[in-house]
């Protein structure tokens, strides 16, 4: 991942302070609080869990001691990068990778050696996480799909939650979870057309459209899921869920195997999906054809590109996918649709798709990071940390906007993105 | 809608950026319409899911007048209720008149603050965070501190304004430094705000001594505004109105508004003619802010008396389809704020006398919304359309050359 983001988006950072400031509040945050100030007990991570086929020993960190080390090896790389910047040179991005990395390292120990509990399950943490990244990496594809030809896509919250009501009352209905996976497609497609009749046939203000649907489909999810579903819930609300397939063999590899090998059948599809998603808009010419038509419309329609068309496909091709991702919360999260159940999870997703640079290997790292902090917030919660919850929560939304106003590297969307296009 | 540029004759087939005219200069003709539409489509949908209507509905054929008196007393009778709860019935009078003013008080000024952003060409989503910034330094202000009457009141509103202010002017300063798009910034900040709220409310200092649940403690009784006998309405909405107006003298009359207005129409020409164009949009994002904060001042010293985590609601949401309806004008923001006002205060008596549910008004005002940015397809409706079709074909080939 490190590698393909920077060489695609290509964009040039110009060697600004702001790295090399961040790394150098990261080091002193690191050595200062987390180390000298921090708690000296020690931080154990387990590796394996239950059903693995060998077990991997726990690594176990002193508190105190390894935050000081790491506190030093940031500093280091913040000489580096300042070292680098009076050259005019552009820091490496495998260097801010490190910093990353290093930086959640300590931030863990921290945590975790702080706490009312010394020791976490490495684990399940990563697994949980991509668990919860799933409906985040389908939205953030449909605003990959959607805005890289141009459409400004604020209604994934609308299509996950269209898709989560219309696979549970599907799947309850026919007693096939199949059938609500399709349908959810099918309902997540029929909000983004409506994103697109208005937005490309009748150029609203596609902000305006994208905030006006998720109002909309809240209000009918809300509706119908008072007068149709709460009326005879084990009819209407009682979706059969989508099976785990744990991979024989392969699911017990330690770490791992639970991430890619033991997944819901929307787990497998996710990888697929971002890999399709990543080679139909890189190596194809249908992708090509897409991100001309994003970035100069008029360009892509003078070498005979349908401009408004392959807009038209490409927002309705990200319905469908979101809607699939919504599906994750009634087939496979929780047992019935509630009100709202996606809660929020399109905006996150939004965030990702810019976190990720509107790239889908970068949107998919980006919504993995969200989920993992999603799932890291509820077990600090158990563990008992001093940290409020709530600032965890904030994180996606924080680093989203850190993104946008170009504090970690400037992120920029579609160069045509939001504007409707009108043949001369 | 009062304005005097309203029979300028809008372009729909303009791109969308130029919304902003749009919205400003549409027909009047157009939303009235509009909003019958979409309450026609709300009726059916309350029509569709009524059990009465199912059942006639197995017997169509046979006896069409069963199924279409059911159909019509379904939808008719969700709106009579709404009526009587919104405006008049015969038991209380024009008692739930009141009830409308008293829920429109927060939506026209949280309204204001979004139409007031729309008018300097951006698109404040935020309304909702910098409500509930506005809102807790309201509160706060109002429970913790203990100050004589009037100048208690004062300084929670304008704590109030100041917390909005400070929100939305953040997110200005963001755009105007940074060229980060101000959408992206305000959903952001309102999530922040809204765990930022959640946080406080765990926190001694915000919440009632011996409370469990996260409920701060009421504000004194020097803090609130003073209220109607008999109902909820307080001096709030007279803040709103004071409000409605002093957005109108500044997008009007004032230098500032003019600026504002100058660099939404189009902040390169702006630029050109003198206009500090990062300044505009700092401050016109800070008074959008400080009318949201307003809003919030009216939830907390006005209908709730007291900060809970779900302070805001949906009010910020219900804003940007305030500020839309109201096209962005201040009064037209003022009158749609009254009308979805009336929607909410009449859902809640049309949710216990025929059980139909509260989010009906949801899909009722995004109807009204989606069909009102949409002339076109609102006049292909009524078939108002038919002798403009060719004229838009030459139209559409000559925009872009202009």
């Amino acid at each position: 991942m490190t590698t393909t983001v920077p060489s695609k988006s290509a964009i040039s950072v110009l060697p600004s302070k702001k790295t090399p400031i961040i790394f150098s509040v990261l080091a002193v945050i690191v050595l200062v609080s987390f180390g000298l100030l921090g708690n000296s007990q020690t931080a154990s991570f387990s590796l394996s869990s239950a059903g693995d086929a060998f077990s991997l020993p726990d690594l176990v960190f002193p508190g105190r001691a390894s935050n000081i080390v790491i506190g030093v090896l940031l500093a280091a790389l913040a000489a580096y990068s300042w070292m680098l910047r009076s050259k005019g040179r552009v820091l490496p991005v495998w260097s801010v990778a490190v910093g990353a990395v290093l930086f959640v390292l300590a931030f863990l120990i921290w945590v975790v050696s702080g706490a009312n509990i010394n020791s976490i399950s490495l684990a399940s943490l990563l697994a949980g996480g991509v668990v919860l990244a799933v409906p985040l990496v389908f939205g953030s594809l449909s605003g990959v799909l959607s805005e890289r030809s141009g459409v400004v896509n604020i209604a994934i919250e609308g299509q996950l939650l269209g898709g989560a009501f219309t696979a549970a009352i599907v799947a309850s209905v026919t007693q096939n979870a199949f059938a609500g996976l399709i349908a959810a497609g099918l309902a997540g497609a029929v909000v983004s057309l409506v994103l697109a009749l208005f937005s490309i046939k009748y150029l609203v203000n596609q902000i305006i459209v994208g905030v006006v649907l998720n109002v909309l489909v809240s209000g009918i999810t809300g509706f119908l899921f008072t007068t149709v579903m709460q009326e005879d819930p084990q009819l209407y609300n009682s979706p059969v869920h989508l099976p785990t397939i744990a991979i024989p063999g392969l699911s017990a590899i330690p770490v791992i195997g639970p991430i890619l090998f033991k997944q819901s059948v929307i787990g497998y599809l996710m990888y697929i999906a971002v890999f399709l998603v990543w080679f139909g808009l890189y190596k194809t010419r249908w992708g090509l054809r897409v991100r001309a038509v994003g970035e100069h419309p008029k360009a892509a329609d003078t070498l005979g590109i349908k401009v408004n068309r392959t807009r038209f496909w490409n927002v309705t091709l990200g319905g469908i996918v979101a809607g699939i991702g919504g599906s994750f919360f009634t087939l496979v999260a929780i047992d019935s649709f509630t009100k709202e159940i996606s809660g929020g999870r399109g905006f996150i997703a939004l965030a990702a798709v810019i976190f990720g640079r509107w790239n889908p290997i970068g949107a998919f790292a980006a919504a993995l990071l969200f989920g993992f902090a999603d799932n890291l917030q509820v077990m600090l919660t158990i563990i008992g940390t001093p940290v409020p919850s709530q600032f965890m929560a904030m994180m996606p939304y924080l680093v989203t906007i850190f993104a946008v106003a170009g504090l970690v590297g400037r992120s920029r969307g579609p160069a045509a993105v939001g504007d409707p296009y009108v043949k001369e | 809608m009062s304005e005097t540029k309203a029979p300028v004759v809008p372009d729909p087939k303009k791109p969308g950026n130029d919304l902003f005219k749009s919205i400003t200069q549409g027909p009047g003709l157009v939303s009235v319409l509009g909003v019958i539409v979409a309450l026609v489509i709300g009726g059916l949908l309350i029509a569709v899911t009524d059990e009465k209507v199912g059942e006639t509905a197995a017997y169509l054929f046979a006896r069409p007048s069963d199924f279409f008196s059911a159909l019509w007393s379904a939808g008719t009778e969700s709106y009579v209720a709404l009526f009587n709860g919104s405006i008049y019935n015969s038991s209380q009078g024009f008692a739930p008149l009141l009830e409308t003013l008293t829920v429109s008080t927060p939506l026209i000024c949280a309204g204001l603050g979004v139409a007031l952003a729309f008018r300097a060409g951006m698109f404040n989503i935020g309304a909702q965070g910098q409500l509930i910034i506005g809102a807790t330094m309201a509160a706060y202000v109002g429970f913790a501190w203990h100050l004589p009457v009037v100048v208690h009141l004062l300084l929670v509103i304008v704590f109030g304004l100041l917390g909005g202010a400070l929100w939305g002017g953040l997110v200005g300063l963001l755009k105007a430094r940074t060229g980060a798009h101000e959408v992206i910034l305000t959903i952001m900040f309102n999530y922040v705000a809204l765990y930022l709220l959640d946080f406080l409310m765990n926190t001694e200092a915000f919440r009632r001594p011996g409370e469990t649940n996260p409920i701060s403690p009421i504000l004194d009784a020097n803090a609130v505004f003073p209220a109607l006998p008999g109902s909820r309405l307080h001096l709030g909405f007279l803040m709103a109105v004071l409000l409605t107006m002093g957005v109108a003298w500044l997008l009007n009359r004032s230098t500032i508004g003019f600026e504002f207005r100058a660099v939404g129409h189009n902040p390169h020409a702006a630029q050109t003619a003198g206009v500090n164009v990062a300044r505009s949009t700092i401050l016109a994002m800070a008074f959008a802010g400080a009318l949201a904060g307003a809003a919030g001042v009216a939830q907390v010293a006005g209908t709730e008396k007291v900060l809970t985590a779900g302070v805001a609601g949906s009010l910020g949401f219900d804003a940007i389809t305030v500020a839309l309806l109201g096209r962005s004008t201040p009064w037209g923001t003022f009158f749609a704020g009254l009308l979805f006002g009336a929607f909410r205060a009449g859902a809640v008596n049309m949710q216990i006398t025929t059980g139909t549910p509260i989010d009906i008004v949801l899909v009722v005002q995004s109807l009204i919304v989606l069909f009102i940015a949409a002339p076109p397809l609102v006049k292909a409706i009524f078939g108002l359309n038919r002798k403009k079709k060719r004229a838009s074909a030459t139209e559409s080939t000559q925009a872009g050359a202009k």
